[in-house]
């Protein structure tokens, strides 16, 4: 009998699952409908997957960025695609929605919620999305140059082939690989068939990126239910509980860190105890492919386990969704009896400077003797 | 459920143009001091929880980005809130969640605004296409609102100019506080200029700099404390901004919080058993309208107890913003920690100038949008 | 001392292409064609203008339009005395929550045509349309309301309007 996680007072985490996950098609260009517009399906698809509405929610939380939005207070717009009435329990991050999720996971810990409803929206299409992500950047010494953020993956791109540890064939193979699984993903906006060598004769767009290696642009919006223990056994079939869910932060100072490694995704899924070996199926948040293969690295994740069989975010990178959309996807193979055992990943930050680990099962149990904190 | 208590505050003095600090420098400034006030290192803690307003104000997108290091966050988890002008409030409670939930025993929180960094008032409503170009300004919206709660109460209609001259007059003794207007009073409130009638200048909030932080701990941790601040209650509501039919005077979201943080710390009736309480009042009447929606007197009434100087710190029986309030100070991120954070010190026995005597228990209230987002807690000296 | 650098003034320009949404544009074809359009929501049957695409608090489409007249009651107001940044109207003017007839739900417009003090709650008033060649998918179309000479509407009809 394997022991259930444990959270910093010593006692048991409370089991919970994803168990409804609905997307919306990632578009380069959402020019008919605004936000709530795009909410509003999504929305009615995750409560119907599990036939509940607005009002069996327990708490809900969102995620998004005014600046992506170009408007303040953005997300209260979009409050209007639930229709927070009566009065509901509600909160908000300026982050990821993956963030989101890791804030209602929390208030489910304290055992008085069954259910959270997590979503989270973002349209990259309107602003100029690279001025935007600059404004990211310590205001002081390093946005008021505008580095772009192809710039400085390339940056981590350019360290991680002078380590050696990865090639230009390497990151053309997470290309390929991504874009071409995207085909078996509806929602995915760049999906095709191409050859590493095809891949590689293309030219660079910031050396050493080519094209290839480098996100779309996209609109898009995710929902997510999640519910706690005999909750969830009561709505689906094989919820994906979360055996372990941490984030951790870098230094923003790209010369403080090095950038081929990534440690906080390490110590983040050492908190969320994970066992890499068990590991059939990992969603990584890797908008850049060579950021892929540093993930996987400090994943300790092997051959034998399938990575982004969505496309990942070569094939879709709503900001502000993509993370969300991971854990989404991941917990999507649990639901569906493709999987019993997976990982999601999210990042926020330039050169994946903050990243959250999710660890999700099929069984409930598969935590063996872990700590949370 | 696990016990949560603060153990340390610090915040920063509030001004109009924090020029001598960078963003790092204010936010640091109030952290620093609540570890001192909790003898803590940065290394004790666990995880960081920052709450701001729109990004828009000092024009850096997700600024926990750029704070980790200055908030001794490298290698912790740190999660940034937004919930608009209720997002002080919230942030504290998010930090707290980490500790009742369990998952982390000892949690810094930090809010702030910076400003006068950009222009404030192009942040709080950057222009929409296709929307209604905005005619009245940010007291333009809450006006209309006054007027409509003078109508439905029948106040007198000076009941604002007290509000003032009592946070006014609270904010000398509170060297935090942004204005400190030495000569405050009645006529020189009513004489000041009619911004959006029936605001007057000296009836609305500054735009302030400024930082607040906290230190929340878990039981084990509280108990070496000798004044920890118990949270016995903590709530949070959300209702749409506009929707056929809302009561905007009076909002159930406001109604609901209350009575949800109430029930959790044993409050039936707030007016006796609270011994004072911080309430995030921009505009003045704002103060005799959460009188009535959070409970302290029945509706039509709130006006009365302002009118009698039952929330005034000289000689009222509850006391309403000691520090000043949100009317002396006004750090928009930052306010609705302010409140929740001067509720703590009164607790904790902390307040200087400000105290009152004997306080066993204090309610916090931030809210934010169009009345719509809530966030409060109960502080006590006892365990839940 | 006086040399130390203590400010660093970054200008920062975007450009950002909006989408009004389909409910957006619809209200806004709306005002080209010198209309009110407003939506109802299916499932409490209330009308919103302008509409925003969803119920707000059942959070469904609002689809079915309704075409409102020009008449309408102020249900409270405000007497804006200084004029903030970049606002161009004469002060003191009268800002006013209109709730047009057969909508559920006021909005915010320019009372003009009355001297400021002499507004009152349940004051009746009529939108003043620029001409037809100036109409576009524009709030500016509309140049303010204005009395309309009808008597104040009873407290009891718009008071949960409030």
């Amino acid at each position: 009998m394997t022991p259930m996680a444990t959270n910093s007072r010593g006692r048991p985490v409370r089991p919970v699952a994803v168990v409804s996950f609905a997307q919306a098609k990632n578009v380069r260009r959402e020019q008919e409908h605004n936000e709530v517009e795009m909410l509003m399906p999504i929305v009615s698809e995750a409560f119907g997957a599990v036939g509940l509405n607005k009002n069996d929610m327990g708490f809900i939380c969102s995620g998004s960025s005014d600046y992506l939005v170009g408007a303040p207070f953005s997300f209260v717009m979009a409050l209007d695609a639930v229709g927070v009435w009566p009065p509901r329990r509600e909160s908000h991050v300026e982050m990821d929605g993956a963030w989101a999720l890791y804030e209602a996971w929390t208030v489910l810990q304290e055992g008085e919620l069954d259910t959270a409803f997590v979503y989270s929206f973002g349209r990259s299409s309107p602003g100029q999305l690279d001025r935007i992500l600059a404004l990211q950047l310590d205001p002081y010494y390093v946005a008021p140059m505008w580095p772009d953020p192809v710039a400085l993956a390339a940056l981590q791109a350019q360290a991680l082939l002078d380590s050696g540890r990865a090639t230009e064939r390497d990151i053309a193979e997470v290309s390929a690989r991504s874009r071409r699984d995207a085909l078996g993903n509806p929602k995915a906006q760049v999906a095709k068939d191409q050859s590493v060598d095809e891949l590689l004769s293309e030219e660079y767009l910031v050396a050493p990126l080519r094209r290839h290696a480098v996100p779309p642009i996209s609109d898009g919006a995710a929902a997510i239910v999640l519910a706690a223990g005999d909750r969830a056994r009561e709505l689906v079939e094989h919820p994906a509980w979360i055996t372990g869910i941490d984030h951790r932060i870098e230094t923003p100072a790209l010369g403080a860190r090095d950038l081929t490694l990534s440690q906080s995704t390490t110590d983040a899924a050492r908190s969320a105890g994970l066992d890499a070996t068990s590991v059939e199926v990992a969603e990584l948040h890797a908008p850049f492919a060579p950021q892929e293969l540093i993930l996987k690295d400090a994943l300790s994740l092997g051959s034998s386990t399938r990575i982004n069989p969505s496309g990942g975010a070569l094939a879709a990178n709503p900001v502000m969704v993509a993370g969300l959309a991971r854990i989404g996807e991941a917990a999507s193979r649990i639901l569906d009896g493709s999987a019993s055992v997976a990982l999601a990943h999210a990042t926020s930050g330039p050169c994946l400077q903050q990243n959250l680990v999710c660890a999700l099962a099929a069984d409930p149990d598969a935590a063996v003797g872990k700590k949370v904190a | 459920m696990e016990r949560c208590a603060v153990v340390g505050v610090g915040q920063t003095k509030c001004q109009a143009k924090r020029e001598d600090v960078s963003i790092a420098g204010l936010v640091r400034e109030a952290a620093q001091r609540a570890l001192e006030d909790a003898s803590m290192d940065w290394s004790d803690i666990d995880a960081v929880v920052i709450g701001k307003a729109p990004d828009m104000f000092e024009g850096v997108m997700m600024p926990e980005l750029y704070l980790a290091p200055a908030l001794g966050a490298v290698g912790k988890p740190m999660i940034r809130v937004h919930t608009a002008g209720s997002v002080g409030g919230s942030t504290a409670l998010v930090a707290s969640h980490l500790v009742t939930s369990g998952v982390h025993r000892k949690v810094l929180t930090v809010a702030f605004e910076k400003q006068s960094d950009s222009n404030a008032m192009w942040a709080l409503s950057v222009p929409q296409p296709f929307s209604a170009p905005l005619l009245a300004g940010a007291g333009g919206y809450f006006a209309p609102i006054i007027r409509a709660y003078i109508r439905r109460s029948g106040a007198p209609d000076d009941i604002g100019i007290k509000v003032a001259v009592k946070d006014r007059q609270h904010a000398l003794k509170n060297p935090y506080a942004h204005l400190h207007i030495e000569d405050i009073s009645y006529e020189m409130v009513r004489n000041s200029v009619m911004l959006w009638d029936p605001l007057r200048y000296l009836e609305t909030c500054p735009s302030s700099d400024g930082a607040a932080a906290m230190v929340l701990a878990s039981e084990d941790v509280a108990d070496a404390y000798g004044s920890p601040a118990w949270v016995q209650g903590m709530a949070m509501r959300s209702e749409p901004t506009m929707f056929a039919g809302r009561d905007q005077v009076n909002p159930q979201a406001g109604r609901d919080c209350a009575a949800d943080v109430y029930a959790q710390a044993g409050i039936t009736d707030p007016r006796t058993e609270f011994d004072c309480a911080e309430i995030y009042v921009p505009f003045s009447w704002y103060e005799p309208m959460w009188l009535e929606n959070l409970g302290f007197a029945p509706e039509g009434q709130g006006w009365k107890l302002t009118d009698e100087g039952a929330t005034s710190l000289d000689g009222g029986d509850i006391p309403w913003n000691c520090s000043g309030g949100v009317l002396s100070s006004n750090p928009i991120g930052a306010s609705g920690m302010l409140r929740f954070l001067e509720v703590a010190l009164q607790v904790s026995g902390k307040a200087g100038e400000h105290q009152v005597d004997g306080v066993r228990r204090a309610l916090g209230q931030a809210y934010g949008g169009g009345s719509q987002f809530f966030a409060m807690w109960v502080l006590g000296t006892a365990k839940p | 001392m006086s040399d130390d650098v203590t400010t660093l003034a970054t200008p920062i320009k975007i450009d950002y292409s909006y989408t009004a949404g389909l409910a957006q544009s619809r209200y806004l074809h709306g005002l080209s064609q010198g209309k009110f359009i407003g939506e109802r929501c299916p499932k409490c049957r209330k009308v919103y203008v302008p509409s925003r695409g969803s119920c707000p608090t059942d959070g469904v489409p609002t689809e079915e339009e309704v075409v409102l007249g020009n008449a309408g009651t102020v249900t409270t107001f405000c007497v804006v005395n200084v004029a903030f940044a970049g606002q161009q109207i004469e002060v003191p003017y009268i800002c006013a929550q209109v709730l047009l007839d057969g909508a559920n739900l006021s909005f915010m417009a320019l009372i003009q045509e009355l001297p400021a003090n002499q507004v009152r709650m349940g004051m009746r008033v009529e939108a003043l349309w620029k001409s037809p060649e100036e109409w576009g998918p524009t709030m500016d179309s509309v140049k303010y309301f204005r009395p309309n000479g009808e008597p104040e509407a009873p407290y009891e009809s718009y008071k949960e309007y409030l």
